[in-house]
């Protein structure tokens, strides 16, 4: 984030503040967006799966549904990581 | 710069003038606290002879729903001993979710660190203490290192899963559940503020107000997708310590 605050410096005649903001919010929007990709892919892949299962054994629907939800609680977390790295860029 | 002027990410909470403490989420944790007390008192001072009905039904239904949905898919049988403790993590988490989409209130306590973190250290003092409890002192030994491993990968295995359940256990938790209910607050007041702008701009383009509309009928839809965000986020803490618990009961890591 430093290193693009100098970037916009150099490039513009907005003042260091201004500077400061601007990449402080272009650098957590990178964040989040790469942080978002992976769990993305994942959940579809696991939440897909899980439908897949629940289709050929619908008894087993109980525990599947169970073991997807501590999937997605686990895979969601990284994007989560990624959300509170956004706020600490865009607010501190 | 970006049109919309965001409030301070504190200014919901400050009290100082009236209070210099107790701020709003103090208040929503002593609240979410006395109504999930006073809900299990006033059923349980039921007649219970008699078919349930009003508030018993409710508590009934509920501890069947922890029962049935979290303890039994996750521990087992012999795990309905936790059932109390289980559910007042699932009580109070989810009344303290609640207050986000509460008009006057609107504020999830558990936005804010200190609720997750003391909740999650909460969980991770009582299956470690489980582990130590059931196993003895071998329960750290079997947490290093699960059966059937090769040697030479002892110290890699062992260092991994160290840090994973001593530090990253009560981090993830505790972060799960605050950014998710975050996330929640700050799209909430997002839709809030740009149906607000659109509303009341003085511009001249004048088709632009009643565009506020369109962030209005988003905003009465994420408050029904926070209403479940609420209900998964208590009921995913609850059954991942329901599953950390039974990975610290002794030896029935087969059965399941």
């Amino acid at each position: 984030m430093e290193a693009l605050t100098q970037l916009v410096m150099q490039a513009s005649e907005f003042s260091a503040d201004e500077a400061k903001s601007i990449s402080a919010a272009a650098s957590a929007g990178l964040a989040y967006g790469l942080a978002a990709i992976g769990p993305g892919i994942g959940i579809g892949f696991l939440v897909g799966k899980s439908v897949e299962a629940m289709a050929r054994q619908p008894e087993a629907a109980g525990l599947v549904r169970t073991t997807m939800f501590l999937g997605i609680a686990f895979t969601e977390a990284l994007a989560l990581i990624g959300f509170v790295v956004f706020i600490l860029l865009k607010f501190a | 710069m970006l049109g919309l002027e965001f409030p301070p990410i504190n200014a919901i909470l400050r009290w100082k003038d009236i209070f210099p403490t107790f701020n709003k989420i103090g208040l929503i944790a002593v609240l979410a606290a006395l109504i999930g007390l006073t809900i299990f008192y006033l059923a349980s001072r039921q007649d219970n002879s008699k078919a349930p009905r009003g508030v018993r039904n409710f508590a009934e239904s509920i501890i069947e729903f922890i029962q049935n949905g979290v303890i039994m898919q996750t521990i087992g049988k012999q795990g309905l001993g936790w059932t109390p403790f289980l559910m007042s993590l699932f009580i109070f988490i989810y009344l303290t979710n609640l207050p986000g989409i509460i008009p006057i209130l609107q504020m999830p306590a558990t936005a804010r660190l200190a609720i997750p973190l003391a909740l999650s250290l909460l969980v991770w003092v009582t299956f470690i203490g489980t582990g130590i409890k059931h196993q003895g002192i071998g329960y750290f030994a079997h947490l290093l290192w699960p059966p059937g491993i090769p040697v030479f990968l002892k110290p890699l295995v062992g260092l991994i899963e160290f840090i994973s359940t001593i530090f990253v256990t009560p981090f993830s938790l505790t972060v799960r559940l605050m950014a998710n209910l975050m996330a929640g607050h700050i799209l909430l007041v997002t839709f809030g503020l740009l149906s607000e702008a659109l509303f009341f701009a003085e511009t001249s383009r004048a088709f632009l107000v009643p565009m506020g509309i369109l962030p209005l009928i988003m905003l009465i839809g994420v408050t029904a997708f926070e209403v479940l965000v609420g209900f998964l986020q208590a009921y995913i803490f609850t059954i991942l310590a329901a599953v950390y618990i039974s990975n610290s009961l002794a030896g029935h890591g087969e059965e399941h």
